[in-house]
């Protein structure tokens, strides 16, 4: 498959070495995610439903559906917009400014939380700002959207910079010489080489985005039919001692989660972008 | 002159619709070769594109990040760091550190040995191994915690076993070290996987026809290839064990002096509105993260380096 796959002879001791840490993945990884998609499929897909489409739920999986879904074409469209900035324009501080971008990944999502909820909760600077507007930010939706921002805020912006980086200038400059108009040049030169890596990264931010928990709970509220995502939803469950019906939940979120996963490892092997 | 340029263009793009076709035409007629166009959209194009990036990162990124370390300075920096010297925020900062050094020496030896294995070798299986290894960044922490509530707890698969050998996992130290181990897993194996690849087989070939034996090649010629790499995702398995939250949460309960971590810590200081401790932990967490991510930043750049010469 891979070019640098040389069927290698392994030697004895190599193939106890590769047997062991293939036994760690499958004890660590596969056998506790069996454990929650049978759990979750156990009673029948019936039962599985009547959790699944109970008020609270129903309403909880929709929350983070759409949240989810705006954060991924937020990354999307300005997650590209900042890659291109940040390679293709020099302004003071563009260092810094790229490398902050990958500060999200460091930060533990719960202090992003924090922080979001410090500038935009009530009483802040800026939170009174938008109250005035009559937007409420912190433990609203908005602020969901916020912090799902902040987490996934590299993975678009990562996937998309180095492709924009490899794209051969010559080409560029043989479309404006040619007199397309820059929106043409970005058509036909650009956006071909970048549309994938950009997909990718907005498909793992929405993956991201479905499961994010730590941020939420801090800034959201987490109240019933209106601020609960589907992750708070399922730690409330498994606190107040129906694991099943966090399971439930958790399969349907856990099969998009692992559907979006395969689709963007498959975009990514295809077009040879990794790294987010 | 106009027309053997529009033919070019459409050798260019044969996908053409006549209608954007002739638009490219009309903008083309008056532009004399090696002439910059400059429309007004261009003018305009940059400032505004750069204006909306800064301050959506600004919004995002940036203005949070500063407006914590205002936070802090408001809850009085003697006052957080007061709250930080009671000994259960000792003790959740001990666990969270120890938690981290587990993970990174665990996943040093497990992310080299997996990488080689997927990049080196084929063997069945090898895709799923692969796609399983990269897994836990898919999946959602509270989940995480799930699955392993429902393998090892109340009517679980390995209830009954654990209980006869008398092992605690849940919201016990070996439950935080399972969570932390799951969720670390991809960091190492994807760095030296990637760099690997990169380097190709040719030196590790030429050790081998030279005579080495697999272990000398590893140490001698594999090792030093990958130590960047490895180092790399290493700094990212410590920033992302010193964060866990959810998994951590729902497998060892937060309970005070026993299994509260660093972010639990801050869970519970808010849910009891001691502010102090919350910010005071959140300084540490989020300065600790500054200079992991400071070094991810010297590694890249002395990768990017190594790469260019």
């Amino acid at each position: 498959m891979s070019r640098s796959a040389h069927a290698l002879a392994a030697s004895r001791g190599q193939q106890v070495l590769g047997a062991g840490a293939g036994l760690y993945v499958v004890l660590l990884v596969a056998l506790p995610l069996a454990a929650l998609l049978y759990t979750g499929v156990a009673d029948g897909l019936s039962v599985l439903w009547q959790e699944v489409s109970s008020p609270v739920a129903a309403e909880a999986l929709w929350l983070t559906s759409w949240t989810s879904l705006v954060v991924a074409a937020l990354n999307g469209l300005l997650g590209t917009a900042t890659a291109w900035v940040l390679v293709r324009y020099p302004f003071p501080g563009r260092a810094v400014l790229s490398a902050l971008v990958d500060l999200p990944l460091a930060i533990p999502t719960l202090v992003a939380g924090m922080m979001l909820a410090v500038l935009y909760g009530t009483g802040s600077l800026a939170g009174e700002a938008f109250a005035a507007f009559g937007v409420e930010l912190i433990f609203a939706p908005p602020g969901i959207v916020l912090a799902l921002a902040f987490v996934t805020l590299p993975l678009v912006v990562r996937a998309v910079e180095p492709v924009l980086l490899e794209i051969d200038p010559a080409e560029e400059e043989a479309a404006r010489v040619l007199g397309a108009s820059p929106f043409r040049t970005f058509k036909t030169v650009h956006l071909p080489a970048i549309a994938p890596a950009a997909l990718s990264g907005a498909i793992r931010s929405l993956g991201r985005a479905l499961g994010e928990f730590g941020s939420i709970v801090v800034v959201a509220g987490n109240i019933p039919f209106k601020t609960l995502t589907a992750p708070v939803y399922v730690y409330g469950e498994i606190e107040s001692g129906n694991p099943r019906t966090a399971a439930a939940v958790s399969v349907v979120l856990l099969v998009f989660a692992l559907g979006l996963h395969a689709v963007a490892r498959v975009i990514e092997q295809q077009t040879g972008s990794r790294r987010g | 002159m106009a027309d053997s340029q529009e033919l070019e263009l459409r050798a260019v793009t044969p996908t053409n619709t006549p209608h954007s076709h002739s638009r490219v035409r009309a903008s083309l007629t008056p532009i004399a070769i090696g002439e910059q166009p400059a429309p007004s959209q261009l003018r305009w194009g940059k400032p505004v594109l750069i204006a909306i990036v800064l301050a959506y990162l600004a919004a995002v990124l940036v203005g949070p990040v500063l407006a914590i370390g205002y936070e802090v300075a408001i809850v009085g920096l003697g006052n957080a760091l007061t709250a930080l010297t009671a000994p259960d925020a000792l003790a959740a900062l001990r666990m969270s550190l120890g938690l981290a050094a587990i993970s990174a020496v665990v996943n040093a030896v497990v992310g080299t040995v997996l990488a080689i294995a997927i990049v080196r070798y084929k063997f069945p299986g090898r895709g799923l191994l692969s796609a399983l290894a990269d897994l836990p960044l898919a999946i959602s922490p509270v989940m995480i915690g799930l699955s392993f509530v429902l393998l090892v707890g109340r009517d679980g698969l390995l209830e009954a076993p654990l209980v006869a050998a008398g092992i605690k996992v849940l919201f016990a130290y070996p439950g935080l070290v399972l969570g932390t181990l799951f969720v670390t897993l991809p960091f190492t194996v994807r760095e030296v996987a990637y760099v690997l690849e990169e380097i190709g087989t040719s030196e590790e070939e030429a050790a081998a026809t030279l005579g080495a034996s697999p272990a000398q090649t590893f140490w001698r010629v594999t090792l030093p290839n990958i130590r960047l790499g490895l180092s790399y995702g290493l700094l990212m398995t410590v920033a992302r064990s010193l964060g866990e939250f959810g998994a951590l949460l729902v497998l060892g309960g937060s309970i005070s002096n026993e299994t509260q971590t660093a972010t639990t810590f801050i869970h519970d200081a808010i849910e009891e509105r001691k502010t102090a401790g919350a910010y005071g932990m959140a300084l540490v967490l989020a300065l600790l993260s500054v200079a992991l991510w400071t070094a991810l930043h010297v590694l890249h750049t002395r990768e990017a380096q190594k790469k260019a010469r």
